[in-house]
């Protein structure tokens, strides 16, 4: 695909300083309690600080024994306890019972709390009514971002997609804001802001309000990073909810990556212990294979096999002198090469062996068919054997969600048996998983004689009468419609098919969807950036229930000479998946933009499922 | 210029102390400084007097009065005294005049005679009265000693965070001892007091007996001491006359002087200068005022009136009814220049200056003469350093002129030093005009810093002034200008002859959208002094909402601070609101105000969750929310562990589900709690656990156990469906390998989701025996995989070949291996061939 002013992708800023920034501050939070102590962590903390500090500058910060908060210390002779926690209730209630045990017991330590990324009143209201508010100190650190890779940093929260959309707790815009205005002060400052939902826009006008109350001096700045586009996942569910078929999807979908990194166990390893990898650009064999779509990563690895055993051929002929440079320098790299090649093949013949058993072909194949709108009865009554079958709660949820997104609602006789269907196969507690559902506008209900005009005609009053645009605002996911056709259509997110896509040279960002399907919310950012406004999208905007904005911070200097114009700090609240991550790759490769990931969290439509999910715990 | 060292008093070889006046006082004072109590702050502080403050009859019309004056003498405030006896008058670090009376109550003005607090200094002291007492600075803050009639001592070291400490008894002390200070030594604050001869210790925990090193035994009783203002030096005079001076931790004497007056000095004081070597001290009597330092030789001054000794940082003012001056060793730069027949660089150059604007040659000659010396830069230096120790404009402008005119004659001589001098002597000049009276020297505007001298400016409410010099100083605005508008604005708002709307239109109009003005801190101000609609008024003002809250909270305005907390965006001012809200609400009403703001509500919600389940019922309830009553019924459900406690709890929600409409939720909970009642039968006929599994389960593990009629029964009552009852049979069957039973169901009646699963579980189960009785019944178009299934290739290819389906034929191909389906291969070529040739 040849462009008219095809430019080279601007590289991205170094966000190594983050994790020092991150790292600093929590030596220095240490060190506020001299002495010896206990360290208590949360659990969904300790990958991200194994990121940020190992082990061993804990232990030089005079850290004792590493607890996970959840497990009771059997017997601590530490006088002093430091909890490392996320403000949740439910662990300053298990802070709590520990003080009081020791009360009890006559003991009498130092309790020190570092919430991250901030302290919450809540918390401090939860601590006082266990009466031992007087007890401990409280310390903030403001960990907002783990840069995961070159271009993608996570705020690590993923109870913000569950607290936001289905509760309605705002809590962690701020938090969103902060982390904004921290970017916005080292790579800043942007000078073109755009957003689509909410959430972006309470938490843009958030930032903005941080930023008049510091008022740093941002100018003449050069700033690294140009523009910022902030989305609520809410714009686009489809997207998160399809299986992902590029490698880093599929890993992700498989096995569930984690801040990075992922545990490949006896199957893949083809031992009997399981490996960390950390996944990232540094890995020079994952980096080549993680945006490419699956069918033709088998292909290339055994290239590179070939490639490998050809470097390890070249020993042969070698004389002494060359065996010793070769030894030296390449023979390491080799290996390391070697050692990767060998995973992410055990990788790759893992989840084939997965996806042939659960009938892949056949469960993207009516994803397809969902988003096209094609054959939805044949698709229903697949999702129906599928929950019969018990195949998987996960999947079976994420399907009828997707037939829901996509249809506008089920009809309800479809809603209804379903609904029992599943309920039978997986017990009665889901009930309040659909309730959930409903609310948050992800498994709902056609109103009986409704049309897709009609709900647009609906939709389209309620946004220009303002007044009843602030009440639906308040409960937007209860009225929430998709519109998934209507907006299919206007963008054409459907590509035509005339012959065989093909994955290994795609033409488009549906490649990542088997040439089947334009991930929406990256059809969206493209739009917005080619216009660089959202003239033009009106239609699209009020089948997506609007609240956009685009707003030019320094004006009139859109100089385009600036590397910083192309680079683009994309801000999923909510979370993004790995499919939107390499689908706008391939866009910035394609118009010579660089794509900067900021995201509450990764996310996946199992981890969305499981959000949703009400346990019986 | 030729007189300038006419007022110069040498001292020994070294040292010149000189005194001149500061100001003529304004005050056109009655009565005698003696008959008054007296406190005059350090850094050219305000002074307070208490007048008839002698006359110990008290009738009402002679009340004491209580003045206080800038240091050139004018009136800055007056109150009738009508507290109690007052013992002590001293000024805090902070200019607030602390009135020490004779219970031991200290009563807190500020300048301008408003009172501010009280505190006592204890029950001893109050039982005992206070016989002395003395105000001093320490790193600690502002501290009170007080002697007792019982001659003990007490003393806090920082009032603003009261600790009171008693001191050790003196052993044997009958009588007051006739003359104590209070030392800090190392951080630690003790009391010395002399007895006759004797010298006493103080500290925490003992009391010791002292000699000073190199005392003439002869020397006599102790009569005064005096204590440096920084605490090093120390000072006694005895009943002969002679004077002891040494370093405070009496462990090294620096010099002695006879003065042969022994009639006891009205006050005695230290007179140094940071970082010199000169030791003096000035003592004073009725009409006669002497310098006694490291020479045998005094420096004497008469008195003309009554006189009050002011001990400052570099030298001492003395105050007396019509004037008031300054006493200090002369600095060495000053010296170098202005000492008679000097040739320092700075003499040289300042007389090189002078000549020019004669437009003499000899300029050039002086010049070349400090230039051949390569002296030019210290010379400059010198005449800047100098001109900062001179209180006349005239000479500070001439010293300026000499060293711009010298820097002239140097490459890059750095500018800084010139123009900060420059500036700083422009802010010293205007501060010590009369009109604002603070005769501070450049040694104490740097001590004292800038940002402090604009906070006494403040205090003095001379905000115009300050925030000239902030201009001129070019502060940042925060620092400085907008601080000083803040204090304006807080001063204004206690102007209660305005109007609120005046008030707060005024400050507006005025800070408008100054960066750094809190518009909630003038607010506090307002509600502290009872205005709180001014203070909501100026609250309006400020644009952070966040900043808004906790004063409204504080006023009781929380319906406001709710709305202000949303707008701001930070939910966790929205939960401080909340929470606050309902501890202060009641229930009901706390509810309904929640029902109008959404944010607030969930975020309500979402904390009940975890912390009070029962309010989130009771707030349903409110709201008839049936929905989430049901949904919480059935949450709840889950913590019962009675079946009893459970089902109970379901029917609850099948009831508020009814109430919701929603009949597809009560229904399914109706069913669960049949389940239920089904299962613990289950239970208890099988003795194993069939509580909690899904209908599914529960009927997939009875076929698992052979309970085919149970199963069968549960199929009937629950209307499970017939395709997922079949898949759930035949699944279950194949785990159990009941294959004869499997091929029995099959032939039941026809199957309603084919035959296909029938053969793929069979394969699932690796029996690929009972797999091909079932794969000629799939359906046709099923065929072809069926057989590749059960690994009958011969058959798929005819099916396939049936068909006529060239997909088929290939997928059958796919299958094939070379060498071993050689005959279907063929077969299905031939068969493709054909078709394609039609």
């Amino acid at each position: 695909m040849a462009f008219a002013g095809r430019r080279d992708a601007p590289e991205p800023p170094d966000f190594a300083i983050l994790k020092r920034l991150a790292r600093d501050q929590l030596i220095y939070l240490l060190e506020q309690l001299p002495g010896r102590k206990d360290l208590f962590i949360e659990a969904d903390l300790m990958s991200p600080l194994d990121r940020i500090a190992n082990v061993s500058i804990l232990k030089q910060h005079e850290v004792d024994k590493l607890y996970k908060v959840e497990n009771r210390p059997t017997s601590s002779t530490s006088d002093q306890f430091c909890f490392l926690v996320r403000p949740r209730i439910k662990t300053m209630k298990y802070i709590a019972d520990i003080i009081n045990a020791d009360k009890m017991a006559g003991r009498s330590r130092k309790y020190k709390i570092i919430f991250s990324p901030q302290k919450f009143y809540a918390c401090e209201m939860v601590l006082e009514e266990e009466g031992v508010f007087g007890d401990v100190s409280c310390d903030e650190w403001s960990f907002y971002l783990l840069p995961l890779d070159d271009d993608i940093i996570s705020m690590e929260l993923p109870e913000f997609f569950r607290d936001y959309f289905l509760e309605g707790d705002h809590r962690w815009i701020n938090c969103v804001a902060r982390a904004l205005q921290l970017l916005n002060s080292l790579y800043g400052p942007f000078s073109k802001a755009y957003g689509i939902g909410r959430c972006a826009k309470m938490s843009y006008e958030l930032w903005r309000d941080l930023e008049e109350e510091s008022e740093s001096d941002s100018q003449g700045r050069k700033p690294e990073i140009g523009n910022v586009f902030l989305m609520d996942r809410d714009t686009d569910y489809v997207t998160a909810l399809c299986s992902q078929v590029v490698y880093e999807g599929l890993v992700d979908d498989t096995f569930r990556i984690k801040c990075g990194s992922v545990d490949f166990g006896p199957d893949v390893t083809s031992s009997d212990k399981s490996i960390k990898v950390l996944l990232n650009s540094q890995d020079k064999v994952f980096s080549q294979i993680r945006n490419e779509h699956f069918s033709s990563v088998f292909g290339f690895l055994s290239q590179k096999s070939r490639n490998l055993q050809a470097q390890y051929d070249r020993r042969r002929g070698m004389d002494i002198k060359q065996m010793k440079n070769f030894v030296s320098q390449e023979l390491k790299g080799l290996k390391q090469e070697h050692r990767l090649l060998s995973l992410h093949i055990g990788a790759c013949e893992s989840i084939m062996k997965k996806k042939t058993k659960q009938d892949f072909q056949e469960m993207i194949k009516t994803e397809h068919s969902l988003l096209e709108g094609f054959d939805i009865r044949e698709s229903t009554s697949f999702i129906e054997e599928h929950i019969d079958r018990q195949v998987s709660p996960i999947e079976s949820l994420r399907l009828m969600c997707l037939l829901s997104i996509t249809e506008n609602g089920l009809i309800p006789k479809d809603y209804r048996s379903l609904k029992t269907q599943y309920l039978q196969s997986y017990g009665p507690e889901h009930l309040l998983t659909f309730h959930n559902l409903k609310r948050i506008g992800l498994l709902t209900e056609q109103s009986p004689g409704e049309t897709l005009t009609a709900v647009e005609s609906k939709v389209s009053k309620l946004v220009t009468d303002r007044a009843a645009g602030k009440i639906t605002d308040a409960f937007n996911s209860l009225a929430r419609k998709s519109n998934f056709r209507g907006i299919s259509k206007k963008l054409g997110l459907i590509p035509r098919v005339d012959g065989e896509y093909d994955l290994k040279m795609p033409r488009d960002m549906a490649y990542v969807f088997s040439g089947a399907y334009i991930p929406l919310s990256c059809k969206i950012i493209e739009q917005v950036l080619e216009r660089k406004s959202w003239l033009g999208l009106e239609e699209v905007l009020r089948l997506l229930n609007g609240n956009e904005f685009s707003v030019t911070e320094s004006a009139g200097e859109d100089s385009p000479a600036w590397e910083s114009q192309r680079i683009i700090l994309t801000v999923f609240l909510g979370g993004c998946t790995f499919s939107e991550i390499a689908a706008l790759r391939f866009l910035g490769k394609e118009k010579g933009y660089k794509f900067i990931f900021l995201t509450t969290a990764i996310t996946n439509s199992a981890r969305m499922m499981e959000a949703m999910i009400e346990t019986k715990a | 210029m030729d007189c300038y060292t006419a007022n110069w008093n040498p001292l020994g070889e070294e040292a010149f102390y000189r005194k001149f006046e500061l100001y003529a006082m304004e005050w056109s004072l009655k009565e005698d400084l003696r008959d008054c109590l007296v406190a005059a702050a350090p850094y050219g502080g305000p002074i307070a007097l208490l007048k008839n403050s002698g006359r110990k009859e008290k009738s009402p019309s002679a009340r004491p009065l209580l003045e206080i004056y800038s240091a050139s003498g004018l009136l800055l405030a007056s109150i009738p005294w009508k507290s109690g006896q007052l013992v002590h008058l001293g000024w805090t670090a902070s200019e607030d005049l602390l009135c020490i009376q004779e219970d031991g109550t200290v009563l807190i003005y500020n300048l301008f005679c408003e009172f501010k607090r009280h505190f006592s200094m204890g029950n001893e002291v109050l039982q005992n009265h206070v016989l002395e007492a003395k105000v001093f600075h320490t790193e600690y803050g502002t501290g009170v000693a007080i002697l007792t009639g019982a001659h003990r001592f007490s003393l806090t070291t920082n009032i603003d965070d009261l600790k009171l400490r008693r001191m050790p008894e003196v052993p044997g002390l009958q009588k007051p001892p006739s003359c104590w200070a209070v030392l800090s030594q190392d951080r630690v604050t003790i009391v010395l007091l002399a007895v006759g001869q004797d010298l006493y210790l103080l500290d925490n925990t003992s009391c010791s007996v002292v000699t000073p090193p190199g005392m003439s035994p002869a020397a006599g009783a102790y009569l005064r001491m005096a204590v440096s203002f920084n605490y090093r030096c120390l000072a006694l005079f005895t009943d002969t006359g002679y004077i002891w001076m040494g370093l405070s931790t009496l462990k090294e004497k620096l010099c002695e002087f006879n003065s042969s007056i022994r009639s006891p000095p009205k006050q005695m004081v230290w007179c140094m200068r940071p970082r010199s070597r000169q030791r003096a001290v000035v003592v004073a009597w009725d009409h006669q005022l002497m310098v006694a330092g490291n020479s045998t030789e005094c420096i004497q001054f008469v008195l003309d009136e009554d006189s009050y000794l002011v001990p400052e940082l570099d030298g001492v003012r003395i105050l007396s009814r019509t004037s008031h001056e300054f006493l200090h060793e002369i600095p060495e730069a000053s010296q170098e220049i202005f000492k008679i027949a000097s040739m320092a660089p700075g003499a040289l150059l300042l007389e090189a200056q002078k000549e020019y604007e004669k437009e003499s040659q000899k300029a050039d000659e002086y010049l070349r003469e400090i230039k051949d010396q390569k002296l030019l830069p210290e010379a400059v230096s010198q005449c800047i350093e100098a001109a900062g120790y001179e209180h006349e404009p005239e000479t500070q402008k001439s010293l300026l002129r000499a060293a711009s005119f010298g820097k002239c004659f140097i490459d890059k001589f750095p500018p800084e030093s010139f123009v900060r001098m420059c500036q700083d002597l422009r802010v010293l000049n205007a501060i010590r005009d009369y009109q604002i009276g603070i005769p501070l020297t450049f040694t104490q505007y740097k001590r004292l810093t800038i940002e402090v001298l604009l906070d006494r400016l403040v205090l003095r409410r001379l905000y115009p002034l300050a925030i000239r010099i902030c201009e001129y100083l070019r502060l940042s605005e925060i620092q400085g200008v907008s601080r000083i508008l803040a204090h304006w604005a807080c001063y204004k708002v206690q102007q209660k002859d305005k109007s609120d709307e005046e008030v707060a239109h005024a400050i507006n109009q005025k800070l408008g959208d100054t960066p750094g003005i809190s518009y909630s801190e003038i607010a506090a101000r307002a509600y502290d002094c009872g205005r709180t609609e001014l203070a909501i008024k100026l609250l309006e003002y400020e644009p952070r909402s966040g900043e808004q809250v906790p004063l409204l909270l504080k006023m009781k305005r929380s319906k406001l601070a709710l709305s202000k907390a949303i707008e701001s965006g930070d939910t966790d001012l929205v939960y401080t609101v909340v929470l606050h809200l309902k501890n202060e609400l009641n229930r009901g009403t706390f509810f309904m105000t929640l029902q109008n703001q959404p944010v607030a509500l969930s975020l309500y919600r979402q904390f009940c969750k975890h912390q009070e389940r029962k309010t989130l019922k009771d707030l349903y309830n409110q709201d008839d929310n049936h929905q989430e009553l049901g949904n919480f019924h059935v949450h709840s459900s889950y913590s019962e562990q009675r079946i009893e406690g459970r089902v109970g709890a379901l029917q609850n929600a099948v009831d508020a589900y009814y109430k919701a409409k929603n009949e597809f939720a009560a229904k399914a909970t109706e069913d669960q709690i049949k389940l239920l009642r089904l299962q613990r039968h289950l239970q208890e006929d099988f003795d194993k656990p069939y509580l909690d599994l899904s209908l599914h389960d529960t009927v997939s593990n009875l076929i698992l156990d052979g309970h085919h009629k149970r199963a069968e029964q549960l199929y009937r009552e629950f209307k499970i469906p017939d395709k997922r009852y079949w898949w759930l049979k035949i699944s279950a069957l194949a785990t159990r390998g009941d294959w004869e039973e499997m091929e029995k169901f099959s032939k039941s009646k026809k199957s309603p989701i084919g035959y296909l699963p029938f053969v793929e579980i069979s394969v699932k189960h690796h029996n690929r025996y009972e797999a091909k009785k079932y794969a000629p019944r799939v359906t046709p178009e099923q065929r072809v995989k069926a057989f590749i299934l059960v690994g009958d290739l011969d058959q798929a290819a005819d099916a396939a070949i049936e068909h006529k389906n060239e997909n088929e034929m290939n997928f059958v191909l796919s299958k094939c291996t070379a060498s071993t389906d050689v005959a279907v291969v063929e077969k299905l070529n031939r068969a493709r061939a054909q078709l394609l040739k039609k």
